[in-house]
């Protein structure tokens, strides 16, 4: 199918939801009210692992206004099957199922939950619950388990695990007359959305409930509590309309979506359940993870042996799993190819998807070593990776759709001055600041989910699209409308696009990159729909100027249709409508991603990102100075959005390299920087102006759209970038992140 | 956060008498720190008495010595933005505008600046041990997550820092606290404000029960053309820090007539040296003075793990400082970067 959309998409266009994000009118999970309200406080366990020999209620109870206090001994009965609390993005295993047992599996678990008529009274009243336990013995320390490192048995859905050896590396690797092995480390981080998590479950009588939970995906929300609390699907309405921000976090339903279902049932009464910033730190993470990364090349700067192996943290009771690994062989070509990607079970929660999962670890580690390669061959770092370049997916044998990262490369470099770069470490300098110049390359998946979304024209010219799917931010309403608008040639402001309601057609969680591939799509094809019904039936009137059209020969544009080859034959939307007594128009489609491409085309999205720091060597001070993202990813539906996704990610990835760590007191199994104060994202005065570019690269296989999504590749080789300036300006590689002062110093 | 009852007298003899008579009576201000505490069970008041619109305490004002006296209530923003404190005491204003937020600025008050808690994720969490919040519970800072952690004056039962930036330039401007209490009023050298942890660490400062700080007078000793604030964080703003230098040299030629120096970040209260600055006294404006100067302060310093680093990090940002200070350059607090 070939479909011109130009008049807004391609575009830049203001967020159709801007305004009332800017005027507080966008509501949140937790801003949403009922009749009669109550609101829930969580108690949160201190010890990382053991029983819990008694919980002291009493004090709790007896504050006024505390209307119930759960536990695992005072709840209502829970279906005691593991399956029943599966999600849709549940990696292997055992679900957590809070308050079910006297089990303590993490430091921070949700021991309790006190509902009373007021926020402030359930958390006074939270702070009075006793809880008394037995200690086991735990662990927590990735570097101390890595002995008992293990395959995961069974793969997670979605997760492509390592591929099987290629040739033989260790061999090339002994043989190869240059040689880099060493090890790179991640600290763990947390996702820390703005937005605490928060349901508000609103009693709708006889065991109806509307949940508004803060999710990347209504659909998994509803699926979760019908599986748990065994409701039928037609009484539970899952609303998700705005999320102030996820990043992954919200993937999966989360505890406090369990506990105000739980209470709001148990009690037949709305219940709201708000997470404090503390407890954000409750949940899913960023694991940390190990790399250590063998690269053996020749004289000539070519690989001859490539070694990955990753060791990253997971939670007892699930074998989470992402893609850290893989990534080096799919951007390098190599004969000799060993991946590995082992877990390590810990005594903390499951770990959860976050920006780009995986990538930005692995990629980290073989960027670095990439750098590292260079330096020790004495070649330029862009020129070595451009030198081995994959021309095909390796991993899978298969080519790619489209892969325009060495046009991301080099006019990344041009655009950034790379040819002015000196090659030597701490060959730059101004007054006492050291001055380093970095790049590395970035990959992500450029994925497509079934999606269904509905179309509806109605006489007054208005359009509305709709779908279950979210917006996270990323623009989602904003690029539904644009697509819209475009195919039916209507203006931005007659189009409104309504997502994250359960009640509207099927979608997927938003993750992964794919929404604008998939959601974008589906819009498309109901909207094409729409045009077919429409034209149809302008065919079919008396005396219609467009009798014979085909749907091939007109085009939508201004309201109207218009014979292509003749411009003077047209009706608007109005006319056929009104005319053939028509209230409205209506059609739901489903998007697919095409199983022949998928079978035979590798997809990704690609990143070049070049940065500039400058360095107080004395201080251990790094300032980013510059920061460059190339990006291949397809068409780019509105570059406005875009580009503040890329700026959003590349944000990230400064975080990763610089500053963004979760502390844990091993001792305690705890961690101890649970607030914004303490866990430090970047702040305004971190980050340079950073400048995004988009390369032409035209992907007719990916979707209907030609999209690749922009989501995750922004963070995914920021990091890299940043470590590799760090050595340029200095001569000290800090294979360990965050780059803190402690490490710059030692 | 517990239930309390919430006050708000109407003249400082008045708050005095609430205060006074509950021992677990607080005082609310700005509440920029006090709200977090609550919040996370750390402070659990019966009473908040809530001095922030009492009369009289929200004045800039000349001292008949020629120094300056600001009131308890004037905001951080307030005093970092008043002219005599922009013109005259640059160090005190410089290092206001390193700490906080523009918003936090805003809110908090120069009293209740004197008087907040250290940052020491133990102190804040309730699930753990802590001699501070809980006398006699233990210190797993000493042995734990304490990168952030103190090198100067700690003692076997706390190793915590004091967080304040505006507070280390008043100890290096040899500010003095008045306070007012059942008892009647009291002036306090800056020096003997706060205290180390020793034996009692759930004390911060000397401030009686009962005692408010009415003003800070500041002397008529400026520093307003040769000083620094220098301060090393983990991200260029909105961070704590883990080490901040005030530094502050009245010269003559390229000879130090007079020297200040107080360090952040580095111990339980702002860290002044009286015997580097003594040292300073008379010698050449130059690197290998400061660094003499720098041996001084650190000679006691010891790490606890995470925060080794710090004595190597103060050691150069304290003569960072003094170079910066001696060379008029000091720190900017917009553009970051450093001399």
């Amino acid at each position: 199918m070939s479909i011109t959309l130009d008049t807004h998409v391609g575009s830049p266009r203001s967020r159709v939801d801007g305004r009332l994000k800017v005027t507080g009118a966008a509501k949140y999970a937790a801003e949403f009210t009922a009749p009669d309200l109550l609101f829930g406080a969580v108690v949160s366990g201190t010890i990382a692992k053991g029983r819990i020999l008694r919980i002291d209620t009493a004090a709790a109870q007896t504050v006024p206004g505390v209307v119930r206090v759960f536990t695992h001994l005072a709840r209502p009965r829970l279906p005691p099957d593991d399956e029943d609390y599966q999600d849709t993005v549940a990696p292997p295993g055992r679900p957590f199922r809070p308050l079910f047992n006297d089990r303590i599996l993490y430091s921070g678990q949700p021991v309790a939950l006190v509902v009373a008529e007021d926020y402030a009274t359930a958390r006074y009243a939270a702070s009075l619950v006793r809880v008394e336990a037995a200690i086991e013995p735990h662990e927590t320390d990735l570097d101390h388990a890595r002995p008992e490192a293990y395959v995961p048995p069974e793969k997670r859905q979605g997760i492509t695990p390592p591929p099987k050896q290629r040739g033989n590396a260790a061999e090339a690797f002994a043989a190869a007359p240059c040689r880099i092995k060493n090890e790179y480390r991640i600290a763990s981080e947390h996702h820390n959305p703005m937005e605490p998590h928060a349901s508000t479950v609103r009693w709708e009588g006889d065991g109806r409930i509307t949940v508004y939970d803060k999710i990347q995906g209504v659909m998994n929300t509803k699926e979760y509590i019908t599986g748990v609390f065994g409701l039928k699907p037609d009484d539970v309405r899952v609303l998700s309309p705005f999320v102030g921000g996820a990043f992954g976090i919200g993937l999966r339903p989360q505890y406090q979506l369990f506990l105000a279902v739980m209470a709001a049932l148990d009690l037949g009464r709305s219940v709201r359940v708000e997470l404090t910033r503390d407890q954000m730190f409750t949940f899913g993470y960023r694991p940390g993870t190990i790399n250590t990364v063998a690269l053996g090349a020749g004289p000539d700067g070519l690989l001859q042996s490539i070694q990955h192996e990753a060791v990253a943290g997971t939670s007892r009771f699930e074998d989470y799993q992402e893609v850290v690994v893989n990534w080096s062989s799919l951007l390098y070509h190599c004969d000799n190819v060993a991946l590995d990607y082992k877990l390590v079970k810990l005594d903390t929660y499951t770990p959860a998807d976050m920006r780009a999962p995986g990538a930005p670890l692995g990629v980290f580690a073989i960027e670095s070593a990439m750098d590292e390669l260079a330096y020790a061959l004495r070649i330029d770092p862009l020129e070595l990776r451009l030198k081995n370049q994959a021309a095909t997916d390796e991993t899978e044998g298969k080519p790619f759709s489209s892969r325009e990262l060495r046009a991301a490369c080099l006019q990344g470099a041009e655009r950034f001055g790379w040819s002015r770069r000196r090659p030597e470490p701490r060959s730059m300098r101004e007054g006492r600041e050291l001055i380093g110049w970095g790049m590395a390359t970035g990959i992500w998946e450029a994925m497509m989910m079934p999606h269904s979304a509905r179309a509806i024209l109605t006489a007054d010219g208005r359009l509305e699209v709709a779908s279950a799917t979210a917006d996270i931010g990323t623009g989602t309403y904003t690029i539904l409308t644009q697509i819209a608008a475009d195919t039916l040639g209507l203006p931005m402001e007659r189009v409104t696009a309504r997502i994250g309601d359960s009640t509207l057609p099927r979608a997927p969680v938003e993750g992964g990159s794919w929404t604008a591939a998939s959601a974008g799509s589906a819009v498309l094809l109901a909207c094409r729909k729409v045009q077919e019904k429409l034209l149809a039936c302008a065919r079919g009137l008396d005396g219609s100027p467009l009798a014979n059209a085909a749907i091939q020969q007109v085009r939508f544009a201004d309201g109207k249709i218009e014979l292509i080859t003749d411009s003077s034959c047209w009706m608007t939307i109005a006319e056929v409508m009104q005319t053939a007594g028509l209230e409205r128009i209506e059609a739901e489609e489903t998007a697919e991603p095409d199983a022949e491409t998928m079978q035979n085309y590798a997809q990704y999205t690609h990143s070049a990102v070049f940065a500039e720091v400058r360095v107080d060597e004395q201080l251990g001070v790094v300032r980013v100075t510059r920061l460059l993202d190339a990006i291949a990813a397809g068409r780019i539906l509105n570059p406005k959005t875009a580009r503040s996704q890329i700026i959003g990610g590349v944000v990230f990835g400064m975080g990763m390299a610089l500053t963004e760590e979760t502390s844990t007191d091993h001792r305690l199994g705890r961690i101890m920087n649970r607030n914004l104060a303490e866990y430090h994202i970047p702040a305004n005065a971190d980050v340079p102006d950073i400048e995004v570019i988009f390369v032409e690269e035209h992907d007719d296989k990916a979707n209907p759209l030609g999209v690749k999504g922009l989501g995750e590749i922004g963070i995914v080789g920021t990091a890299a970038a940043i470590a590799n300036a760090i050595f340029h300006a200095t001569g000290k590689r800090v294979r360990d992140l965050p780059i803190t002062f402690d490490k710059l110093l030692a | 956060m517990n239930r309390f009852s919430y006050l708000r007298p109407g003249d400082v003899r008045g708050a005095i008498q609430e205060i006074a008579s509950d021992p677990a009576a607080r005082v609310i201000a700005g509440g920029t720190n006090l709200v977090d505490l609550l919040k996370y069970d750390v402070e659990r008041p019966t009473r908040l008495v809530d001095i922030s619109r009492l009369p009289g305490l929200d004045a800039i004002e000349a001292t008949p010595g020629g120094g300056l006296r600001i009131g308890a209530l004037v905001s951080n923003s307030t005093l970092a933005y008043d002219d005599r404190v922009a013109e005259h005491y640059p160090l005190l204003a410089a290092a206001i505008l390193a700490g906080a937020s523009p918003q936090l600025r805003n809110a908090a008050s120069t009293g209740g600046n004197l008087l907040q808690r250290t940052r020491c994720h133990y102190f804040y969490d309730t699930g753990t041990a802590c001699n501070k919040r809980d006398p006699g519970s233990g210190c797993p800072a000493r042995t734990g997550v304490n990168r952030i952690h103190a090198i100067l004056g700690t003692s076997e039962h706390c190793i915590a820092t004091h967080p304040s930036d505006l507070c280390v330039a008043l100890a290096a401007l040899e500010a003095t606290v008045l306070v007012t209490g059942p008892d009647g009023d009291r002036v306090i050298p800056f020096d003997r404000f706060h205290r180390l942890p020793g034996d009692h660490p759930q004390h911060d400062t000397t401030l009686a029960h009962g005692e408010i700080v009415i003003a800070v007078e500041l002397p008529a000793q400026e520093f307003a053309s040769h000083y620094t604030y220098l301060k090393l964080r983990d991200r260029q703003s909105y961070a704590f820090a883990l080490v901040s230098v005030a530094a502050a040299l009245d010269l003559d030629g390229d000879r130090i007539r007079t020297a200040r120096l107080a360090l952040g970040g580095v111990a339980h209260k702002p860290w002044r040296d009286t015997a580097a600055e003594a040292l300073l006294c008379g010698r050449p404006a130059t690197a290998d003075s400061f660094a003499r100067a720098a041996d001084v302060i650190l000679a006691e310093a010891r790490g606890y793990g995470h925060n080794d680093f710090k004595i190597g990090l103060a050691r150069h940002a304290i003569v960072r400082a003094l170079e910066q200070a001696a060379a008029g350059t000091p720190q900017s607090q917009t553009d970051k970067r450093i001399r």
